[in-house]
């Protein structure tokens, strides 16, 4: 199962785990299944995250595949200027 | 409250407008005679945008009145040159990429001219004293004075 | 191909041709915001709160209606009900609702025949205000007893017991501090704070409206991001997002302020009230200052361990950020960013994000870094000092690279920090023997840079040239890059290609001309559509000559059979191909849509001479070095001017800009006489020197070049004056009369 690592943060709200691991083929299936394993998570992946896959930064892509192996980072939601 | 009638020349033509008093020069241009090379940045004499010669004097007309135009002769970026034949200053600009979003260039091209005019061969502090009052928030100035220095160095060269 | 080429050679990337819209702006044809006019239009002017703070108890426009040439007035209660999260945010800032939330916050707008009625007009609207307590300093918004701003503003993140001003909290780090303190011969903790600083984009924003009872509209306004326009509009006015079409004007300067709204909803309603005439609407400067956005200002806590080689052991930060009224302070970048040049084991962060009574800050070029940079830039510099390190040595020591893990988490890709650090410590400025009262500083920055949904479409016309159409408005030379990628993919003349900024109507969705996107995303859109019109036009030549597509190579603007085997036959260009377009199957064009997430991050080293005069207190920057990575460098003039521009604004952050508020909580500057931004006798040259480590995740290698060059001037600043006086400055703006007392405060000392 991929792995998803949280920000300190976030950890109170995920039972004081630092990394997740959940079932899933994409990012969106992840963070789904994330937030049905610690509800708690819910409004701050609603309130948006960027994913780190692998080291690259995905702001919004549910839908970008990740795999086993894939290193996952979830970060705050980044904007530019 | 009534209107005043205006006669004046902008870059060599005759023009007419009417004005109301609190109107300035920079209104004028730009809502009666349609000339939008003249940028208005701040209205208060602060950004040298709204740059224009008048009798061969350069003005923020956003300080100048109107009916103050009376009779006078004004020039605007958009009396420096024509298409196929630009001002070495407008050439120099494109050229050494002097300008990034453009607003402030049609100011400081006449700040740079009404300059040359008086003083052909300054110095960089000259330069950049003089075009102190022309406020550019992209360029960081370094590309405006090389090419405006260059400019120079070709209308030397070619008088 | 040689072997020592691993980089792709280029014909026309890397050149400096002269810019496609060059002659429009040096003749003062280009149409900014407030340069267009509509038949039979109204013009446009906002009531502004003059109370930081105020209930409104009532609004009476009677009179202002019955001034003659006036054709509406617009309040709150002429825009959509029912809004919530960014969208009520931004409808309540563009119009107060219940309250005015700061000094200049629009309450009430007319329009009127003539600009001169509607500014008569609007002092007739008689406003009953209820003033209320206000604060406009992030400490005090926090501490307890502080008026509040909005009660329930504060999201899922925020701690119990903290301030309900305190609306959002970040908390991320890794490793053990006390563990990695204790490593340390040398431990440092600083406060440090920095003021908001606004754009200060010469063109004021300006729009004109038309929004008729069918809810159909037209808006041309000076933006950075159109798309964002027509969302934005649509939801604060209620109305279906695909029955707005917004077209950007040539946009006189955005750095960020210009990818949210301010008056183009009121425009709009008041076309709409005024029975679908257009309406125009141009901010004066002093509106621009009380009611758009400036950045956040920063009050920060950071801590850091080194040993006395000057590897950093531990570094932890707070950052308490003051985003106006509004939720929104960018204090997710600032926490990401505070340390990432760096590769540190133990590290935290804790951010706040407050409300205050100032306008709702906007993104400014590398929104957070700036302030997060001052604090981390300024104490390594004060700790290389202590303990006798090269500044310069200090940061190779401890900078990121590939494979290196992010203090954020995951690992960098390639990345050019040391080349930089390099570039910088072999730049002649490097070296310059300095005088007395004269001092040296040198500062690192990084932004990550963006991608973001992109369209863009390329379409080939009759005679063979190209047609590009992006959606992100040309801000700083932009056509330029685009036109010569699409020179490039094609193999065809920078000439004969037109780069078009596309309307809302005519291309997907597209974000903003921000995060450093443009060129990166943008141009690889139209990288990516030019490779579909070439596999288009090699498919014909394949079909004229009875071939194999595959066996057709794109080479130089030709196509042509790829060996001996494919066949003989005269190469045949895109002139021709798309001469024959009609005939061969109908029109050639490619397009592109999708959110690229292949940016590469860039950083940046600055190194600045200065000299204060102990005298007055003033700093006179005497020659300052921009190294930047840009991954390869499009049109290598646009780059070095934002290497330029960025070091010119963070230069002005650091020695001028502040918003000033008074005790009544009004903006006390808002003129560029009083609020002043670097003019030219203020500045050197700008030296540059770029960086080339490509971006793997691009064709071409690009990375985003805009915003990280804002990064570093904040501390580079401080740190040069720190060596010029002997005294470490930790509050910004390091204004005459601040370093003055501060250098007399070391003597008595
Ligand atoms: S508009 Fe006249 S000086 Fe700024
Ligand atoms: S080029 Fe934008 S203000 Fe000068």
């Amino acid at each position: 199962m991929p792995e998803i690592h949280l920000w300190s943060g976030l950890r109170h709200l995920a039972g004081g785990e630092e990394i997740v691991a959940v079932e899933g083929n994409t990012i969106g299936q992840m963070l789904d299944a994330l937030v049905a394993k610690h509800p708690r998570l819910e409004p701050a992946i609603k309130a948006g995250v960027s994913v780190a896959v692998d080291g690259q930064i995905k702001p919004n892509n549910r839908a970008s595949k990740v795999s086993e192996e894939s290193e996952i980072f979830l970060l705050q939601k980044l904007r530019g200027g | 409250m009534s209107k005043h009638h205006v006669s004046a020349t902008v870059n060599g033509d005759p023009v007419e407008y009417l004005c109301d008093p609190r109107e300035t020069l920079l209104d004028c241009l730009r809502d009666h005679l349609g000339v939008m090379g003249v940028k208005e940045g701040c209205g208060t004499g602060d950004c040298g945008a709204c740059s224009v010669t008048v009798d061969g004097r350069l003005v923020c007309s956003c300080l100048v009145l109107g009916v103050e135009a009376e009779g006078a002769e004004i020039g605007t970026v958009e009396g420096m040159g024509t298409e196929g034949n630009l001002h070495v200053l407008q050439e120099k600009f494109i050229e050494h990429a002097a300008l990034q979003c453009g607003i402030c260039t049609p100011g400081i091209l006449v700040a740079a001219e009404a300059l040359l005019k008086k003083n052909p061969d300054p110095s960089e502090t000259e330069l950049r004293y003089w075009l102190a009052g022309n406020l550019c928030r992209c360029t960081g100035y370094d590309k405006i004075i090389r090419a405006v220095m260059d400019a120079a160095a070709d209308m030397r060269e070619a008088s | 191909m040689a072997l020592d080429s691993g980089k792709p050679k280029f014909k026309y990337i890397g050149t400096r041709p002269n810019r496609p819209d060059g002659l429009d702006k040096v003749t003062g044809r280009a149409r900014y915001g407030a340069d267009i006019s509509a038949p039979g239009m109204l013009h446009g002017a906002i009531l502004r709160s003059p109370h930081a703070h105020a209930k409104i108890l009532k609004i009476d426009a009677s009179k202002a209606l019955a001034l003659k040439g006036v054709k509406a007035v617009v309040t709150r209660a002429d825009f959509a009900d029912g809004l919530s999260g960014e969208d009520w945010n931004i409808q309540e800032n563009c119009m107060a609702g219940e309250k005015a939330l700061y000094d200049g916050h629009a309450v009430a707008a007319v329009a009127a025949t003539s600009a001169l009625i509607a500014r008569d007009a609007i002092k007739l609207i008689d406003v009953d205000y209820e003033p209320l307590p206000h604060v406009t300093d992030v400490d005090a918004a926090m501490a307890e007893g502080a008026p509040v701003i909005r009660d329930g503003a504060a999201d899922y993140s925020v701690p119990e017991g903290l301030h309900p001003n305190v609306v959002r909290y970040f908390e991320s780090g890794r490793g053990d501090l006390d563990e990695g303190f204790a490593k340390a011969d040398l431990v440092l903790k600083r406060h440090y704070t920095t003021e908001a600083a606004h754009q200060g984009y010469i063109e004021p924003h300006a729009c004109l409206a038309q929004l008729g009872a069918d809810g159909k509209g037209e808006l041309w306004c000076c933006t950075q991001g159109h798309w964002y326009v027509r969302q934005m509009c649509a939801a604060a006015l209620g109305l279906e997002v695909s029955q707005l079409k917004v077209t950007p004007s040539e946009i006189g300067g955005g750095f960020g302020g210009k990818t949210t709204v301010f008056i183009d909803p009121v425009a709009l309603a008041l076309s709409r009230k005024a029975g679908g005439k257009p309406v125009k609407l141009v901010m004066s400067r002093s509106e621009v200052l009380r009611a758009t956005g400036p950045t956040a200002s920063a009050s920060m806590d950071i801590k850091m361990g080194m040993t006395k080689d000057g590897k950093i052991t531990a570094a932890s930060g707070t950052y308490r950020m003051q985003g106006g009224a509004f939720p929104g302070a960018p204090v997710d970048e600032t926490t990401v960013l505070a340390f990432a040049n760096y590769n540190i084991e133990h590290v935290h962060h804790v951010g706040y994000d407050v409300m205050s009574n100032r306008p709702k800050q906007a993104a400014y070029r590398a929104p957070g870094a700036p302030m997060a940079a001052f604090g981390t830039e300024s104490i390594i510099d004060e700790m290389a000092t202590q303990l006798g390190l090269d500044p310069l040595e200090i940061r190779l020591k401890n900078a990121v690279k590939e494979g290196v893990r992010a203090t954020y988490g995951p690992k960098f890709p390639a990345v050019g920090l040391i080349e930089t650090l390099e570039a910088a410590q072999s730049h002649d400025n490097y070296a310059v023997p300095l005088g007395p009262n004269q001092g040296r500083g040198v500062a690192s920055g990084f932004w990550l840079n963006w991608g973001g949904d992109t369209s863009a479409s390329v379409a080939i016309s009759e005679d063979g040239t190209v047609a590009v159409t992006v959606g992100t408005p040309d801000i700083g030379g932009s056509r330029a890059s685009m036109a010569l990628m699409a020179a490039e993919a094609f193999g065809i003349p920078y000439e004969n290609v037109r780069v078009h900024i596309g309307d809302t109507a005519s291309l997907g969705i597209n974000e903003p001309t921000h995060g450093s996107r443009a060129t990166y995303a943008s141009g690889l859109a139209v990288i990516q559509s030019a490779k579909e019109c070439i596999q288009k036009l090699s498919k014909r030549a394949a079909e004229a000559w009875g071939i194999d597509p595959d066996a057709v190579i794109w080479e130089d603007g030709f196509a042509r059979p790829s060996g001996p085997n494919a066949g003989e036959f005269e190469p045949m260009s895109i002139a021709e191909i798309a001469g024959n377009m009609s005939s061969s199957g109908g029109p050639i064009s490619g397009h592109f849509e999708a959110s690229p997430e292949t940016y590469g991050g860039s950083f940046g080293t600055h190194v600045v001479d200065v000299e204060v005069d102990p005298e007055t207190g003033r700093t006179t920057v005497l020659r300052y070095l921009v190294v930047q990575d840009a991954g390869k460098a499009i049109h290598p003039s646009y780059v070095e001017g934002q290497f330029q521009g960025g070091a010119a604004q963070g230069i002005g952050w650091a020695l001028n800009e502040e918003y000033i508020y008074g005790e009544d909580g009004r903006l006390q500057n808002p003129i560029f006489l009083d609020y002043r931004v670097p003019v030219a006798s203020d500045l050197p040259m700008i030296d540059t020197v770029i960086v080339e480590v490509p971006n793997p995740g691009h064709p071409y290698g690009v990375r985003g070049v805009g915003e990280t060059g804002i990064t570093p001037p904040l501390p580079a600043i401080a740190n040069a004056i720190a060596a010029a006086t002997g005294v470490r400055f930790t509050k910004l703006p390091l204004t005459p009369p601040r370093v003055l007392a501060g250098i007399k405060a070391a003597k008595n000392a």
